[in-house]
């Protein structure tokens, strides 16, 4: 690995007023043939490349991405990352990503500007304080830093929150330290630049229209700069996964729907944490540049549009008035909306499937960012191998006939 | 934010509405002799189109009836709105509101720049 970035790089092109840096990856046209296509140019797909060129040894790989790079719902989150969900398979799996987030900065040598600030879940309610109280134990057990706060040790760690003068008072939270965000550009960016490094080529505003598939097994995929012939597709395509699983005769059980955000004028500091709530439905951080990011629900309905309705931001900024008074005034800047596919059981799908050469990883619904080295990884090693890692096999597709489901719909929070 | 024509109470806002998912799922008449496979199909699977799909909406805030829609949706356009007990109507009637091959609309679409 090159290592572009350090200080002294940073002096040495300043001189030359930023102009010489380079590009950080090449814009390849597309090859007749490839050894593994992954359809989807999201931090996960890049993620995956990068992991199948370095711990796999492939060789012959493209991403193809139908925008470009990070487009979709990579660059549409909230960026929150935290492992603390109930099921073992879950902590083990959204773990494994923490640990790599842990180190991501340095083994791409790019700054993910990974800040570990920590998570809180409020508990509004007994019932709330019973099931965070029974996550937080599942957790301890699991080895997850995951504690229980009080009310005030809540009001200690964010000053500015209403706890007690609302139609939810805050009783609570539980707590996870390692928790945090990270830069999701970045994330794109970094694993483009190393995977790029590592031979792979990087196909953008290329749009994979179809899978051909002969008897059970896949030939290539149908793209609007021709036909790419391959025999191990993976397909991380988060909303439309399920449209281009249909292209290979494939049925999956997801929905497709609009996840909101919206970003706040620029403030001085004044939440040093993440705060997320179930039950009012409303989670806040503050980024780097000083403005607040605002998590909001999905529609009730399924769509593609890259909207999403109004009523679900009025719903949460609501909460988050009554939840933080002093934000009462503030100005939201933008607001958009990415397609996520969100699965019964509110959790991910990392599997083979009935036609050979042909992986998923989607059904990340609401909350795959936090999950991207981590899926990248063990997507990697499933394709790599044609069997899943320990890691992943739990999250098969056939959990769907054999009854093995995650739920995780209390864990996955807010917009489920 | 859509409008929907309740086919009871006429235009109304969908914050009014609840979706109840695919319509025309039937549930199987052999339960008994259904694999785990067949099962799970009918349990968890559902059609997730980007373009025509059939589904069910309830008036829950109005006059709390079940009805069928078909809706878009690539650009949430609802193409038909019928009662319950009204014949599905046919795929083909809506073909030409489809415009590229995977489904978006040339306008629109919120995915891409309006094009004309």
């Amino acid at each position: 690995m090159k290592k572009k970035y350090s200080i002294t790089s940073i002096i040495k092109n300043s001189l030359s007023d930023n102009e010489n840096w380079g590009k950080m990856w090449r814009n390849p046209n597309p090859k007749k043939h490839y050894d593994v296509i992954i359809v989807g140019g999201g931090g996960h797909g890049l993620g995956t490349a990068y992991y199948l060129a370095k711990h796999h040894g492939v060789k012959n790989i493209a991403v193809i991405e139908k925008g470009w790079l990070g487009s979709g719902n990579t660059g549409r989150n909230t960026t929150i990352i935290r492992s603390n969900y109930l099921w073992d398979e879950s902590a083990n799996l959204y773990d494994h990503a923490v640990k790599l987030w842990e180190n991501l900065s340095e083994d791409l040598n790019y700054n993910m500007m990974f800040s570990q600030r920590g998570v809180l879940n409020l508990a509004h309610n007994e019932h709330d304080i019973k099931e965070i109280k029974r996550r937080v134990s599942a957790n301890r057990l699991n080895g997850l830093d995951t504690m229980w706060l009080d009310k005030n040790e809540v009001k200690d760690l964010v000053p500015i929150m209403n706890t007690n003068n609302l139609r939810y008072p805050v009783l609570g939270a539980a707590y996870q330290p390692r928790g945090g965000v990270a830069r999701h550009d970045a994330v794109a960016w970094g694993y483009a630049m190393r995977a790029d490094e590592l031979g792979v080529d990087i196909i953008q505003n290329c749009e994979v229209k179809g899978i051909k598939t002969d008897n059970y097994k896949v030939e290539g995929v149908e793209t609007t700069k021709g036909f790419i012939k391959s025999s191990k597709i993976g397909v991380v395509a988060s909303g439309h996964t399920s449209v281009l699983a249909a292209t290979a005769g494939v049925r999956l059980p997801l929905q497709s729907r609009p996840l909101q955000a919206l970003v706040s004028e620029p403030i001085k500091p004044v939440i040093n944490t993440v705060v997320m709530s179930n039950a009012v439905h409303a989670y806040v951080s503050q980024s780097d540049k000083g403005e607040l990011v605002i998590g909001a629900g999905t529609d009730g309905y399924n769509s593609f549009t890259q909207r999403g309705g109004y009523d679900v931001i009025e719903e949460t900024v609501r909460a988050i008035v009554e939840l933080y008074p002093i934000f009462g005034k503030m100005k939201m800047l933008r607001q958009w909306g990415g397609i996520v596919d969100i699965c019964p059981d509110a959790s991910p799908i990392i599997s083979k499937c009935d036609v050979e050469g042909l992986y998923f990883n989607c059904g990340w619904g609401t909350g795959g960012f936090k999950a991207t080295p981590g899926s990248a990884n063990v997507f990697a090693h499933t394709i790599a191998k044609d069997e899943p890692h320990k890691i992943n096999a739990p999250f098969a597709l056939s959990r769907f006939s054999d009854g093995r489901l995650i739920d995780e719909h209390g864990a996955a929070a807010v917009a489920h | 934010m859509i409008l929907i024509k309740c086919p009871y109470c006429g235009q109304r806002d969908q914050s009014e509405f609840a979706n109840g998912g695919e319509a025309h799922v039937i549930r199987p008449k052999n339960p008994e002799s259904l694999s785990d496979k067949d099962w799970g199909e009918y349990v968890f699977y559902r059609n997730n189109p980007k373009g025509i799909f059939y589904e069910r909406w309830v008036h829950s805030h109005g006059c709390k009836k079940w009805f069928n829609a078909v809706r878009n949706t690539s650009t949430d356009q609802i193409l038909k709105v019928y009662k319950v007990n009204e014949k599905r109507p046919d795929l083909s009637d809506f073909e030409n509101t489809l415009k590229s091959p995977s489904g978006e609309p040339l306008v629109g679409s919120g995915n891409f720049a309006v094009k004309k």
